[in-house]
């Protein structure tokens, strides 16, 4: 048996798993929590990244059975829980950043976790923080734009 | 611009399917598409436009035997008008991207004169239990064209005038439509669509040949900037795609396919790995199909979740008859066709004039042999199938493209009657090309054969990139010459290409006689080799043009700086003297326009900073002409920075500026991502490259600023997915000459030691 505890909501997985098992596949298949994308499973693409106690983290990388005690957020869990959008979710929309959208909840969870610690990012600081998120459609530039503009609106609203 | 996503409730498309076809009367559209008008249950008017088929040849000519071509009609789009005025597009058919599910609805309410803040355009959802048994063969080998999407429009806003006009007692003529609302001009008087809508469902189909379409000076919402329909439930994460489904009891599969195509799984520890943790059962898969529908011979383990499949997939030790497998080899074809470059090629193409004597008499000769690699389509979401035999048929949910080759297929495949085979059609996430395919629909079947309840096939990354369709590699032994006067007088290209029948080039690896520059020149000879080739190759972004416009566009740029020319007028000279229809298409007039506009506006001919280079290059593929302009620097150790790309198109009338600049893009990233550091060798029948490590995407940080402008045009709309990819890698390569001096004549960059 086995405790998550995923967008502030704790989480039992009854049937016994393998314990190499990551936590992607946890949330995909055992919980249906399939927002957190299965893009490489080596740690390349960062399309299953979700955030562990509030660090951009691949959860192809990562063993379930180590995550007992972390706190996960998963694309799931970004929006308020009233259902409002995180600002970053709101400039993704405004900016029509998705083509395909495989690779955005990854690119989402990145960003989130980048303005958190860097309201007010440079592009040095966005290349930073995402390049380890890859996009096979090439939405690279309005993900920047639509990072800026996410920050730009918390400055107005402080 | 409002167009909202809202969660589906009563729009099954079935169910749907069922209401239009309640009414009874088809109206045709064009030749294939139709519209049926009927009236909504609790008041208003459901207007169905779709496609009567006939299915199509699969790619790569199909089954043998394959089941005769079907009649079907097929929904592409359902308008729905409410009594309240909201006005609800529900696209039945799958979007892989591109926005084309935006622009067809903007097109729709364009001419349906709708107030666009109360559109709505709506994605099925993955959801088994909301979506219904959608048994439709929704058709995107014929995507919905321009006419086709405006004549429904006008359809149905001629019916909302009609009716309208009846309840006032006045001529039609009188009235005007316009955000949703029809007036009678003398008196004033209005009604809104959603109070005429269930008379208007009444009323008897309009006269095609009566319908006005709109003057273009009258667009409201075509040519508008609006954002994908899709994106608030993309970015919270809701299960859209076909690696998102979830059904009660379902099992996971994985494959262990042939290390090299036709070789057979002879023996393996089967036993042991059925007793793995989570493991249900392991078995055997023969190959089946052929084409874009081929199973590759396999060993599949069936599993509790995706972990439990993939880590008892990589304890399989399986003994493979290797006697009539693949023994493909990179390196060998490699060497090969550099033998071959010296000689001119037996098969003649093309030969205008007489290239000899141009050479003898030229002011300078330059030759060069130039290759490109073969490609992975690498979507994003690898590829991925969920098959459910049940109650005597098969319910499918896949990444699907081609649905109506597909479903007659897997019919035939399993014995089943067509409609006992439903196919659902989840968002794509990535297509390319890839999703043409339909060979992980067969593995599907084939593995639900022999599972109680549903399965889920997973593709690894590792699979996919072992198992496509490729883009086919190429080389080019090309010589030209410039005359006296500096003109280009003479162009030679022997093209190695490959060949699975010897006869037949490889998909994607043919080339037209009419290929631009050839129909613009005088003295021209152009010969293929075709290499034997058992690798599977498809269709990727710009099939064709995607591997030939490297060699030839930097090759013109190479006879320009042997003519001590400029490379915009050296370009421009070519299209002054090309007869119009001298090229699949081509107009010189455009061509030359977007040179011009992508000259002025990357600052062509004007100082760059210390360091960097600028290099052009134009093409035309998929009805787009496309210029495009990279400036970029070269360190010491060959990293190289694109620090700008300017791009200037022609695709016609532009529906959705948001959505085109979008896969422009996309295009130019996609195309710099390619040509830094991507390729697919085999060697022994097997592909080497495993995962994004050694097939690398381009990151964030080397994306270029892009700078995207389109010619105001007025022709009809064509495709933006494709015509900006190509000239891409020969902008960069001359400008990377432009910067160092140093020629590019082989792709990726990253063999010559430059990286991004
Ligand atoms: S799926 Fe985890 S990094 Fe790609
Ligand atoms: S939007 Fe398709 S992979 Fe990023």
């Amino acid at each position: 048996m086995l405790r998550l505890k995923i967008n502030g909501r704790e989480h039992v997985i009854e049937q016994t798993l393998d314990e190499s098992t990551p936590l992607l596949w946890v949330l995909r298949d055992q919980l249906g929590l399939v927002g957190t994308k299965f893009g490489c499973g080596g740690g390349f693409c960062g399309a299953c990244t979700v955030h562990i106690n509030g660090a951009p983290t691949r959860s192809c990388q990562l063993r379930a059975a180590d995550m007992a005690d972390l706190e996960v957020t998963t694309i799931e869990g970004l929006a308020g829980p009233d259902g409002r959008l995180h600002p970053l979710q709101q400039a993704w929309i405004d900016h029509d950043v998705p083509q395909c959208g495989y690779c955005q909840a990854g690119q989402l969870m990145s960003a989130a976790a980048l303005l958190r610690e860097k309201p007010q990012p440079s592009d040095a600081d966005i290349d930073a923080a995402m390049s380890g998120n890859l996009c096979r459609c090439g939405t690279y530039t309005r993900i920047r734009k639509a990072i800026h503009s996410a920050a730009a609106a918390g400055r107005r609203r402080t | 611009m409002n167009a909202r996503l809202e969660p589906l409730t009563d729009h099954s498309v079935a169910a749907l399917m069922r209401q239009a076809e309640g009414h009874g009367s088809v109206m045709p559209v064009s030749r294939r598409e139709f519209l049926t008008v009927s009236a909504l249950a609790g008041g208003g008017m459901l207007v169905m436009l779709g496609t009567r088929g006939v299915a199509q040849a699969p790619p790569g000519g199909g089954p043998p035997g394959a089941p005769r071509p079907v009649q079907s009609l097929a929904p592409n789009a359902f308008i729905r008008i409410e009594p309240d005025g909201a006005i609800r597009i529900l696209s039945a058919r799958p979007d892989i991207g591109q926005g084309i599910k935006t622009s067809s609805a903007m097109t729709i309410a364009e001419e349906l004169d709708a107030d666009w803040s109360r559109v709505t355009v709506e994605q099925a959802p993955v959801d088994a239990s909301i979506y219904g048994s959608q048994n439709v063969g929704g058709s995107r080998s014929t995507p919905m064209s321009w006419d086709p999407l405006r004549r429904c429009g006008a359809t149905a806003r001629a019916l909302l005038v009609a009716a309208a006009a009846q309840s006032w007692g006045v001529p039609v003529p009188e009235c005007r439509t316009a955000a949703s609302v029809v007036t009678h001009v003398p008196s004033g008087r209005q009604l809104g669509y959603g109070e005429l809508a269930s008379r208007a469902a009444a009323l008897p189909p309009p006269d095609p040949a009566s319908l006005s379409l709109k003057p273009r000076s009258e667009y409201r919402i075509v040519g508008t900037p609006v954002a994908s329909v899709d994106n608030r439930s993309i970015v919270t994460g809701m299960p859209l795609y076909a690696m998102d489904v979830r059904l009660p009891n379902l099992r996971y599969a994985a494959l262990l396919r042939a290390p090299a195509l036709r070789a057979i799984p002879v023996s393996g520890n089967y036993a042991e790995v059925k007793r793995l943790p989570g493991v249900r059962d392991v078995f055997t898969i023969e190959g089946a199909g052929n084409g874009g529908g081929e199973a590759i011979a396999a060993v599949a383990v069936i599993a509790d979740s995706t972990w439990a499949a993939f880590t008892a997939r990589n304890a399989l030790k399986v003994q493979w008859d290797r006697s009539k497998a693949s023994t493909d080899s990179w390196s060998q074809a490699g060497r090969r066709a550099r033998e071959l470059a010296k000689t001119r090629g037996s098969q003649v193409l093309r030969s205008d004039g007489d290239v000899n004597a141009a050479f003898a008499s030229a002011q300078r000769t330059v030759e060069g042999f130039y290759s490109y690699p073969f490609l992975s389509h690498a979507t994003l979401e690898p590829q991925v199938t969920t098959a459910w035999m049940h109650d005597g048929g098969i319910e499918m949910w896949a990444p699907a493209q081609t649905v109506d080759v597909a479903r007659p297929w897997i019919a035939q495949l399993l014995g089943l009657p067509l409609e006992k085979v439903t196919v659902h059609l989840p968002r794509i996430g990535g297509g390319f090309g890839r999703r043409l395919m339909y060979d992980f629909m067969t593995e599907a079947a084939l593995v639900a054969k022999r599972v109680d309840g549903p399965v889920k096939l997973v593709w690894s990354r590792e699979d996919d990139l072992q198992y496509d369709y490729y883009r086919v590699g190429g080389f080019h032994a090309l010589k030209g010459a410039v005359d006296a006067q500096g003109k280009l007088s003479a162009w030679q290209n022997h093209f190695i290409s490959f060949s699975a029948d010897g006869t037949s080039p490889a998909s994607g690896g043919n080339m037209e006689p009419a290929e631009f520059p050839l129909g613009a020149l005088a003295n021209v000879h152009l010969s293929q080799t075709l290499l034997p080739l058992r690798t599977r190759t498809g269709p990727w972004r710009a099939p064709r043009s995607n591997g030939l416009a490297f060699p030839s566009q930097s090759f013109i740029h190479e006879l320009a700086v042997a003519a001590r020319r400029d490379h915009v007028e050296f370009l421009l000279e070519l299209f002054a003297g090309m007869p119009q229809s001298s090229g699949q298409g081509l107009d010189p007039a455009r061509a030359a326009a977007v040179i011009r506009l992508a000259a002025e506006k990357s600052g062509w001919g004007k100082k760059v900073p210390r360091g960097r280079g600028r290099g052009m290059a134009f093409y035309f593929s998929h009805a787009g002409h496309f210029a495009e302009v990279a400036e970029v620097s070269v360190d010491a150790q060959r990293k190289l920075t694109v620090h700008r790309v300017t791009v200037a198109g022609d695709i016609g009338l532009i529906v959705n500026p948001l959505g085109a600049e979008q896969q422009v893009q996309g295009s130019v990233i996609d195309g710099l991502s390619a040509m830094m550091g991507q390729r697919i060798t085999f060697e022994g029948g097997a592909v080497q490259q495993t995962n994004f490590g050694d097939y690398p995407l381009l990151r964030i940080a080397a994306t270029p600023v892009i700078d995207v402008h389109f010619v105001r045009s007025d022709a009809a709309p064509t495709g933006v997915g494709e015509p900006a990819l190509p000239p891409l890698a020969p902008a960069v390569c001359n400008a990377i000459f432009a910067a160092t001096g140093v020629r590019v004549r082989e792709l990726p960059l990253s063999l010559a030691g430059y990286s991004a």
